[in-house]
């Protein structure tokens, strides 16, 4: 007995760093079982990550169910990330993004973690996994086949909303993050991070910051995309950078929704692709009797819009990441669409 | 000792085990169970859906490769998505050489089968239903295999689709027969596909039976290459229930076959009978597309050796434009075969090659009208339709068939 903890005090002390991301882990062919393996956090239930783990905000975030959502990137010690114009980062093997989604009083009052997803970069390409955070949040476990949180209370607008929040299966992470047939992480681009955020110790561009951090090599400047609940930003660059991140994955060639033509990511700029007087393809009842995706002026007679507003699983958009309708999403699509000539 | 045994075991069963096999049968957990396996399945496994019916909440989804999806017959495994919270279908394929065998999926809340960029997909002995019957508020399509190669849809059956019962779309070697497509808008259709053998199916109680489409706008098109031969089309008659906005929203109801834009079909030894509007209708696409990649002329269409009988008998001109044109210039007399006879401009002058031109080998007594639609819409004084089979008696070679995969 003696001799065993001998030992694993010897295995800890010459092996594993306990402070730093357990980099065999994310290289491993099986993903772990529990999340605290990977190492990321030091405090977990508070999301604090350890040294080499860095947080990041993306400037306009895809709509989940409005819940919150915690990011963070992992490099590993040596390398560094490319900078591609207009793509996500070419992030080097080894490379991790962890992304936990919470409810902030949804746990008596206080913040409920409901699952973190992972996106780990390996030799054969990029690996995604779910995490379930327990009721004691002190754990996630790996869950492969999705899960339902029955009825979440959600304050939004000052008024409470029940959501039946659904944790995705493994499959599903592929239906958004999937292009020309692999898995690609879709936020971190250039454009989405390029504006200041605090860190522990200080404010700092993320851009900057990462270049400090040598978690990318290189960058040249681009224009940050808009953020689309500033609410003082015009309102074409509103709707384009809430179309881009919530439709714009799947909607791109290449993408899942590429046999529809339908093509809302940012660098589109064919109206009839971006859905202008486009008829539908393969709608069925989703078109919901009207003719074209987008009609100028006229939001009411807009597929696009009908279909960001059914709750109905045959009809919505985006078909899987959302169970309510994002009214505020629907409002600036429906301003947009009226702004259009 | 002990944990000897337990090793030579686990060393004869990983000898054995290159395939496994899942077995599920109908629970409260089955959701879990069936996706569980679909996820954990490891290629060369099968996935065994035991009888009973399956209430599902949630759709599922493959993405392994090498994968057989069997159940024990397609009345008596019944995948039922009729309180379906999420997803857009009953059951999504996104991997190579999955075979789906002996299950039935109903009342889907969006389409039920769907394949999406896959290699080599089988559908045998599947059964896609809404078994309320005809209604706007069923889903899109049954078998929907798209952007797929290597598609085999065999002894299906697909009832009751607000679009169409069996749909393959923008795919490649094609395969679907002895398959029934029954009370959807469209029974059968091969959409901007390339190599399609549809045969031996029977079409019935839809309100188009087959239809061979090419639309625009998409990443792929020029659908070409399509045999539709040894079918049944008849009694097509139901009144189109595909909600607004859909292409085959425009199809009027009692049309047997459409052929519309594609090049080099074939379509023959077909038996076409009691269909209220009209057999064959081989017309163009959209005109006015804006998409210069896109032609929307019928090129080599050949017709020959099929069986027609009773037609017209109520032609349908609510829907669409064809039919109000067909029916204003038919009259009382209804044609087993229509060609709207539009054509590029010059062409309309000068002529068509002749190896484009449609080619009609049928018995005397098959009716057929050149509906002459240019004229008839821009000036109706040099408006001529014309029922003489005579001028399309070219020749047209016969097309390869397309070999199954393995």
């Amino acid at each position: 007995m003696e001799i065993k903890r001998f030992l694993i005090v010897l295995i800890i002390f010459f092996n594993a760093n306990i402070f730093a991301v357990n980099d065999e882990a994310i290289l491993s062919s099986k993903p772990e079982k529990k999340l605290s393996d990977y190492r990321f956090f030091s405090d977990p239930a508070a999301q604090i990550p350890v040294e080499k783990v860095f947080p990041y905000i993306l400037h306009s975030a895809l709509f989940s169910d409005y819940a919150d959502k915690h990011r963070f990137v992992y490099v590993p010690e040596g390398k560094e990330a490319k900078f591609i114009p207009n793509e996500v980062y070419e992030f080097p093997v080894g490379s991790a993004l962890v992304k936990t989604f919470s409810y902030p009083e949804a746990l008596n009052g206080g913040r409920k973690l409901l699952e973190t997803r992972l996106l780990l970069n390996q030799e054969s390409g990029w690996k995604a996994h779910t995490y379930l955070w327990n009721e004691e949040q002190s754990e996630a476990f790996l869950k492969v086949t999705g899960y339902t949180y029955e009825s979440m209370p959600v304050k939004n607008d000052g008024k409470m909303l029940s959501i039946n929040y659904r944790v995705p299966n493994q499959n599903q992470c592929k239906e958004c993050h999937l292009k020309d047939g692999k898995i690609m992480p879709i936020g971190p681009k250039s454009r989405n991070l390029n504006f200041s955020i605090q860190y522990k110790n200080k404010k700092s561009n993320q851009i900057s910051y990462w270049l400090e951090n040598r978690i990318v090599e290189d960058h040249i400047p681009l224009d940050l995309i808009a953020n689309w609940s500033d609410e003082n930003a015009p309102i074409e660059d509103r709707a384009r950078a809430y179309l881009d991140i919530n439709c714009g994955h799947c909607h791109m060639p290449s993408g899942s929704a590429d046999t529809t033509g339908l093509y809302l990511q940012l660098t589109e700029t064919d109206e009839g692709k971006l859905g202008f007087f486009k008829k539908p393809v393969a709608a069925g009842r989703a078109s919901g009797d009207l003719k074209y995706s987008i009609v100028p002026g006229k939001p009411e007679e807009s597929i696009l819009l009908y279909r960001m507003k059914s709750p109905d699983p045959g009809v919505m958009m985006p078909e899987s990441g959302r169970t309510a309708v994002h009214s505020e999403g629907v409002s600036i699509i429906n301003d947009w669409i009226i702004s259009l000539k | 000792m002990k944990i000897y045994i337990k090793y030579l075991i686990l060393v004869s069963l990983s000898f054995n085990a290159y395939s496994e096999r899942w077995e599920i049968g109908p629970s409260d957990s089955s959701q879990d169970e069936i996706q569980e396996a679909l996820i954990l399945a490891e290629p060369g496994d099968t996935v065994y859906l035991k009888e009973g019916i399956y209430n599902l909440r949630h759709g599922l989804s493959l993405d392994v490769n090498d994968i057989v999806i069997q159940g024990s017959g397609m009345n008596k495994t019944i995948l039922d998505f009729s309180d379906q919270k999420t997803g857009a279908q009953g059951l999504i394929v996104t991997s190579d050489n999955v075979v789906l065998k002996d299950f039935a999926v109903e009342n889907a809340k969006g389409d039920a089968i769907k394949s999406k960029g896959v290699k080599n997909i089988s559908f045998l002995r599947i059964r896609t239903e809404w078994t309320n019957g005809p209604d706007s508020k069923n889903g899109a399509y049954g078998l929907y295999p798209v952007e797929s190669i290597g598609v085999l849809i065999d002894e299906c059956v697909a009832i009751g689709a607000s679009d169409a019962g069996v749909y393959v779309g923008q795919s490649e070697q094609i395969i679907v027969r002895n398959t029934r497509a029954e009370f959807n808008v469209a029974g059968i259709e091969i959409e901007n596909s390339y190599h399609a053998d549809v045969y031996n199916n029977i079409a019935t109680n839809n309100t188009g039976g087959i239809l061979i489409f090419d639309l625009p706008n998409l990443p792929k098109q020029g659908g070409k290459n399509v045999r539709v031969f040894q079918n049944k089309s008849f009694k097509n008659n139901t009144e189109n229930f595909a909600p607004e906005g859909n292409i085959v929203g425009e199809v009027p109801k009692g049309t047997g076959l459409i052929i519309m834009a594609n090049r080099n079909v074939e379509i023959f030894d077909n038996d076409f009978y009691d269909n209220e509007t009209v057999h064959i209708a081989v017309v163009a696409g959209d005109l006015e597309s804006g998409d210069d990649n896109y032609d929307p002329y019928p090129k080599s269409i050949n017709i020959h050796h099929n069986r027609y009988s009773n037609v017209g008998s109520e032609p349908d001109s609510s829907r669409g434009d064809l039919g109000p044109i067909l029916v204003d210039i038919a009259g009382t007399n209804m044609p087993d075969i229509i060609w709207d006879g539009l054509l590029p401009f010059t062409q309309l002058i000068f002529g068509q090659p002749e190896t484009e031109k449609l080619v009609l080998k049928e018995l005397d007594e098959t009716k057929f009208l050149n509906l002459d639609v240019f004229w008839y819409v821009a000036f109706p004084f040099f408006h001529s339709s014309s029922r003489d089979k005579s001028l399309f008696n070219g020749s047209l070679e016969n097309l390869p068939a397309i070999e199954e995969w393995k």
